[in-house]
């Protein structure tokens, strides 16, 4: 089986979220990037569980600069077979897709699998546009995903519930939580990692269908109101009254 | 300016239609397409809220998301919209981005507002840790609305019913089963959630969430370490890595407010917290914070919520 893993770079989620050049740019000062944790711990995760069951290759591409090849590299020190990266600023989720679709396009992948979105822009925007590029079906928010034969069989989020579905091979999935688990590269992994090919694919002209012009914070909470343990009345009378809530 | 809503129908209307629907009428004239076997007077719902004309095809109910994507962009060409309004929820995941590409057309996920002055729209980013603006570089837009974003505004209009053939191919994705939590309210559209944390022990524990929820009818919810330990189903998992909500009422028991879940929860409009620990984080982050054992907090709480209900 012939999979291709789309990774993103994220900031760690731990990172002090604040903006620069006047509120249009994230600021990148002190932090540090992760793959994207959907696209690392459930799409490429479940890609190399595929692999090692039924044989076959995985191929992880991004959308990227020359400083991202350290991400890059932990996904293959987790297993990927090889890297490619798309050389470009990832403007967009639709320039991101096209990117990816035109490299993917008569290489013959059977499955191409992301993280149900990215931890930045929470777009879920990417899997499905590369789903619509290459005119392959789309299952979004899977949870489990199972190959039989040419068919894949998948458990995915559906309005507060599960659904089952079916779907034939070629297709794209969005992968959330509950595909598999976090895998941490051993040193054989790491060092492997270091000589797998990595190769660097010029971009593709594609438009920018939208664009971010600022980013603002949320306003600061004000000071919390502390309420006696033995008085709920009064907690259910200030919500009702004051928050207004109930 | 004509505008266009999918609304899915095959479970029902919902208050995040009606908040669609209201989005929609503050742009333009709204048509409303949805698809699957719901009554008409459901539908004419919609119009009570702004649409003016709905368009639905009662005979796709498992439709799959390039069938989705096909139905909703022969309505876009029949009504000329330039503007099309999804509730951002798992369907519209499924089915935004491929009638972006279809239409070439900006897609803005996961909208919190009307456009601002400059036309540019505030979404959520870095999992509710800030807003970014999004401008949308071409002439036809789409709008993915996050729910809980607009006040439903019923105006007592009405909306012609017209049946539409979607004309959407072959299904590829096959349902086999839908399994959905019998009568519980979906947890991303709902006013008032109760949430706990590892501080409740074990699942065995719950009960005294779903009283208060019960109570309150609200929807219940989790912190990370509960739904990694399956005490709890994943979908009831918020935070960063879980769902995103944004709630009138957030009741927290247990958690100790990572930053993490904060993530998913800093959209809500007020929040409780109650925890033993008086250090617990979550509380810079609460209106209302409770020090005390949840064991004992909870079942309270339920009680005064109780009399409180009795009596209005």
């Amino acid at each position: 089986m012939k999979i291709l893993v789309g990774i993103s770079k994220s900031p760690d989620t731990t990172s002090k979220i604040a903006f620069t050049d006047n509120s249009t740019k994230f600021d990148e000062n002190g932090v540090q990037y992760i793959v994207n944790p959907y696209d690392e711990w459930y799409a490429l995760v479940r890609a190399l569980e595929l692999k090692e069951t039924l044989g076959g290759t995985v191929t992880i591409v991004t959308v990227g600069a020359a400083a991202d090849e350290a991400v890059i590299r932990k996904a293959l020190a987790i297993g990927a077979d090889e890297a490619v990266r798309i050389d470009a600023d990832p403007k967009d989720a639709y320039y991101t897709a096209v990117q990816i679709a035109e490299y993917a396009k008569e290489k013959g992948f059977d499955l191409i699998l992301t993280g149900k979105e990215t931890i930045n822009y929470n777009g879920s925007q990417v899997a499905g546009m590369i789903a619509e590029s290459l005119d392959m079906p789309f299952v979004s928010l899977a949870t489990k995903l199972d190959v039989n034969g040419s068919t894949l069989k998948l458990e995915k989020e559906y309005l507060g519930g599960i659904q089952e579905v079916e779907v034939g091979l070629p297709a794209v999935v969005s992968c959330a939580k509950g595909m598999a688990e976090q895998r941490i590269p051993n040193m054989r992994g790491i060092m492997a990692a270091r000589t797998k090919p990595l190769t660097v694919i010029p971009a593709a002209q594609v438009d920018e269908l939208i664009s971010f012009t600022g980013y603002t914070m949320p306003p600061a909470k004000s000071a919390v109101k502390m309420i006696s343990p033995d008085n709920m009345d009064e907690l259910v009378s200030l919500l009702h009254n004051e928050a207004k809530v109930i | 300016m004509s505008v266009l809503v999918y609304i899915n129908g095959v479970h029902g209307i919902g208050k995040n239609a009606f908040e669609a629907v209201t989005y929609g009428k503050k742009l333009g004239d709204v048509t409303v397409v949805t698809n699957g076997n719901v009554d008409d007077a459901a539908l004419a719902k919609l119009g009570e809220y702004g649409a003016s004309k709905i368009l639905v095809d009662k005979s796709l109910n498992n439709a799959d998301d390039q069938q989705l994507t096909k139905m909703i962009e022969n309505a876009a060409n029949q009504t000329g919209a330039s503007t099309i309004v999804f509730v951002h929820d798992h369907i519209a995941k499924n089915v935004a981005p491929r009638l972006s590409v279809r239409l070439k057309a900006g897609l803005v996920s996961g909208a919190i507002a009307l456009p601002d002055g400059d036309g540019t729209i505030k979404v959520n980013v870095f999992s509710g840790k800030a807003f970014g603006s999004v401008k949308v570089n071409t002439a036809k837009k789409i709008i993915s609305l996050l729910p809980n974003s607009i006040q439903p505004e019923n105006n007592g209009g009405s909306a012609a019913v017209e049946s539409f053939s979607a004309n959407a191919g072959d299904t590829k994705v096959k349902v086999l089963a839908t399994k959905q939590p019998e009568g519980d309210i979906p947890l991303p559209e709902a006013d008032l959630v109760v949430s706990a944390g590892r501080g409740l022990k074990g699942p065995e524990n719950w009960g005294i969430v779903e009283d208060l929820a019960k109570a309150l009818g609200a929807a219940t919810a989790c912190s990370r370490p509960v739904s990694d330990a399956d005490w709890r189903p994943h979908h009831e998992h918020v935070g960063q890595t879980g769902i995103a909500i944004r709630p009138n009422l957030y009741i927290a028991a247990g958690i100790s407010g990572a930053i993490q879940h904060l993530a998913g929860v800093n959209g809500s409009k007020t929040i409780v917290v109650i925890n033993t620990d008086p250090e617990a984080p979550f509380f810079k982050a609460a209106d209302y914070g409770v020090v005390g054992d949840a064991f004992e907090v909870l079942p309270r709480l339920t009680e005064a919520v109780k009399k409180f209900k009795a009596s209005h």
